[in-house]
């Protein structure tokens, strides 16, 4: 292979700047600032231009290499026969491409993994921490602080986290990770942007992919259907896409725009605020528990009470 | 020191046919809990990707939490409110909710993936205070822990006057006393903290918006959660106090038993009040045109579960009769079970289900086996500690 990093730097730029006849040459120079974001404090995301995807699954493919899958040889992603139903992502693979064909309209592909939330109610619900959402935007998993109750897998409204019941011992969380180790370790993008050859997939800061987004919505406004999924779902994504068609035409689910864990974190911490609502319960009973006292109350004057407690007179003297 | 007005050990022999079928119930559980640890939750279970609760979840631990509450429920009305004649209901309420407690723990660790971790929620560095899983764990712990102070007195009581083991009377002598003077704050301790975590258990799922049927589904789960639990407490109490006496051949505490399910209507009229007036506001009774698996165990749940025995036990001739008595309980127990069934399992419909869930074998035999072995260790802890109080004065009065 040729040296990988110059030519994906190459494409990114070409898609930035507009290969796809979208954008003009003015946000290659916003590249540069994308990029660098990366390893400042920038959350970042990635942007699907669906109508782009021809569904090569070779972000499959890269996908499960730098996961450290068993992965089959490239070769065999070319084989079709899988878009015959829709798969979902699984403790083997981060990701899968599905095909939604629709009558005469171009069949279209959608790769499906997790949109890394920016409030993601799998972070909310973990009691350990377990899951994180980072600074650079990815949600990333611990599996040593992991209990693996799977209450992610509950909270999840994308329905994303599996869990690899086969494994008896050290089963953990699967999900994608947008590659933060990967690029912690000096690489530009994920592996399944860095090896998309149609450049459908741009990594970038989220604020400049939404700007993106838009821009080809006003400019295209035949083209593309007026709603970018990521943008408000659940709180807002990192993972962004953009579509010619109907959103639930293609496999995706409706979820609203409040983030799942406003309520349950709202009510939670509602009854836990400065340890009054319980402190004021315990006061409350202690009160009434102290006012019912009967001090006249002796066992051998009652028969109705066979068993006055000996500690219930400890407990109110 | 111990009359015969007071708790005492239950006389009588421990290995009945109904205790063998119990440890035969518990071996076939064991059978099962070690291909589960053995060989993995996929090999046991029927859980897949998008149902990662089953039954485990859903009976083991929520309704055995449920059903465990006669323990903070009984503390409250003897304790708190100080109805002192209904004291002999409390050491068996709060040894069931012990053992309750207990179990839940057991089919917790069978189903958690990394169980070895359980611990990890006591470690600060792994606090997760926005989790209301976090809040449920660390309640549960502390109630636990709770219930075996609480239950300390039982155990020493059962020394303390040994003159063939002297050094053991002394210290349960001690800590008894210890125990009974701080005895007020842990029993507080318990109630709080049942009432925390029983609605926290509801509060669980109001997570999930999206995948919930929107007849359970309600911010107001969690107070739901809290109600149901406050009315199936007495009840509780009253199914095991029947129980345990038609298996020890005693007269059943009916003068205790019926006055205590005058208690019931009132707890159990307001959940209902709140269920029905849940719907009314959320408008989701549109829902109960449409005839599907969700409707219809709705439907069972609250008119077999809720309405019906709320009815019967408006009606004295009901509390007076030990059958009805026992009838219209069972229902209430039923329906809170049923309750938390619904909520967990059948209410979650996830976006991408292939199949519906149902429990493999092996889950059901696991879930039996825990609630074999919480009657069997009930059963020998009544044999050998005073737990009940012998009834035969009591009905003479």
């Amino acid at each position: 292979m040729k040296s990988s990093a110059n030519r994906r730097w190459f494409l990114k730029s070409l898609a930035l700047a507009g290969a796809p006849v979208v954008c003009p040459t003015v946000e290659a120079d916003e590249t540069d600032g994308h990029e660098s974001g990366a390893t400042s404090s920038g959350t970042m995301g990635v942007l699907m231009d669906i109508t782009q995807c021809v569904g090569c699954r070779k972000c499959e493919y890269a996908c499960g290499q730098a996961a450290g899958f068993n992965v089959p040889p490239i070769e065999t992603f070319d084989d079709r026969a899988v878009f015959e139903n829709d798969r979902r992502p699984g403790p083997a693979s981060y990701t899968v491409v599905n095909r939604y064909a629709a009558g005469e309209s171009p069949e279209r592909f959608v790769k499906v993994n997790c949109l890394h939330c920016n409030e993601p109610a799998c972070a909310s619900a973990c009691l350990v921490g377990a899951l994180q959402k980072t600074a650079t935007g990815a949600v990333v998993y611990d599996p040593w602080k992991c209990m693996g109750c799977r209450y992610c897998m509950v909270a999840c409204p994308f329905q994303i986290p599996a869990y690899e019941y086969d494994n008896a011992f050290t089963p953990q969380v699967r999900k994608c990770t947008m590659c933060a180790d990967r690029i912690a370790n000096g690489a530009r993008v994920p592996a399944c942007v860095e090896i998309c050859p149609k450049e459908c997939l741009i990594y970038g800061r989220r604020d400049e992919l939404l700007a993106l987004a838009h821009d080809r919505i006003r400019q295209h406004p035949d083209r593309y259907v007026e709603h970018i999924y990521g943008e408000h779902e659940a709180g807002g994504a990192s993972w962004l896409y953009l579509s010619d068609r109907r959103f639930a035409d293609l496999g995706f689910v409706a979820v609203p725009a409040a983030a799942p864990s406003h309520l349950t974190e709202t009510l939670q911490h509602a009854v836990f605020k400065h340890w009054a609502p319980p402190a004021c319960l315990y006061g409350l009973l202690g009160a009434i528990m102290w006012l019912s006292r009967r001090p006249d109350d002796e066992p051998k004057t009652s028969p109705a009470v066979p068993t006055m407690p000996p500690r219930l007179k400890g407990a109110v003297s | 020191m111990t009359s015969h007005e007071h708790a005492a050990p239950v006389a009588r022999r421990l290995l009945t046919p109904g205790v063998l079928m119990l440890l035969a119930l518990v071996g076939a559980a064991m059978i099962f809990a070690i291909i589960r640890f053995a060989f993995g939750l996929s090999v046991a279970t029927n859980l897949d990707q998008q149902h990662p609760w089953g039954i485990w979840i859903a009976i083991d631990v929520a309704t055995g939490v449920a059903l465990a509450a006669g323990g903070f429920t009984s503390a409250a009305l003897v304790y708190v409110f100080n109805r002192n004649r209904f004291h002999s209901l409390v050491r068996p309420a709060l040894l069931t909710a012990m053992l309750g407690y207990t179990f839940v723990g057991m089919g917790l660790m069978a189903d958690l993936g990394r169980y070895y971790n359980i611990w990890h929620p006591a470690l600060p560095s792994m606090w997760q205070g926005n989790s209301v899983l976090f809040e449920v764990g660390m309640c549960v712990m502390c109630y636990l822990t709770v219930l075996y102070i609480e239950f300390l007195p039982l155990v020493c009581e059962r020394f303390i006057g040994d003159t063939g083991r002297p050094r053991l009377a002394r210290l349960c002598a001690r800590i008894d006393r210890v125990v009974r003077r701080t005895m007020f704050v842990f029993i507080l301790a318990g109630v709080v903290l049942s009432c925390l975590h029983q609605s926290s258990l509801g509060h669980l799922m109001v997570i999930a918006p999206t995948k919930m049927h929107a007849l359970w589904y309600t911010p107001l789960l969690g107070l739901l959660f809290l109600l149901s639990a406050a009315a199936v407490g007495f009840p509780m109490i009253i199914v095991e106090s029947l129980w345990s006496s038609w298996s020890f051949s005693r007269q059943p505490e009916m003068h205790l038993l019926r006055e205590l399910a005058r208690f019931i209507p009132p707890l159990l009229g307001v959940y209902l009040a709140f269920i029905i007036g849940n719907m009314a506001v959320r408008e989701t009774y549109g829902e109960l045109r449409t005839v599907s698996p969700q409707t219809v165990c709705f439907g069972i749940e609250v008119a077999a579960g809720v309405v019906l025995p709320l009815v019967m036990l408006l009606m004295d001739r009901v509390r007076r009769s030990p059958r009805l008595l026992l009838t219209a309980c069972l229902l209430i127990v039923f329906g809170v079970a049923f309750n938390r069934i619904n909520v967990f399992l059948v209410a979650y419909q996830p976006p991408f289900a292939e199949r519906a869930y149902f429990p493999s074998v092996g889950e059901i035999v696991v879930t039996t086996g825990l609630m074999a072995g919480l009657v069997l260790v009930y059963r020998v802890i009544v044999t050998y500690l005073p737990v009940l109080t012998p009834t035969s004065r009591s009905v003479a009065t």
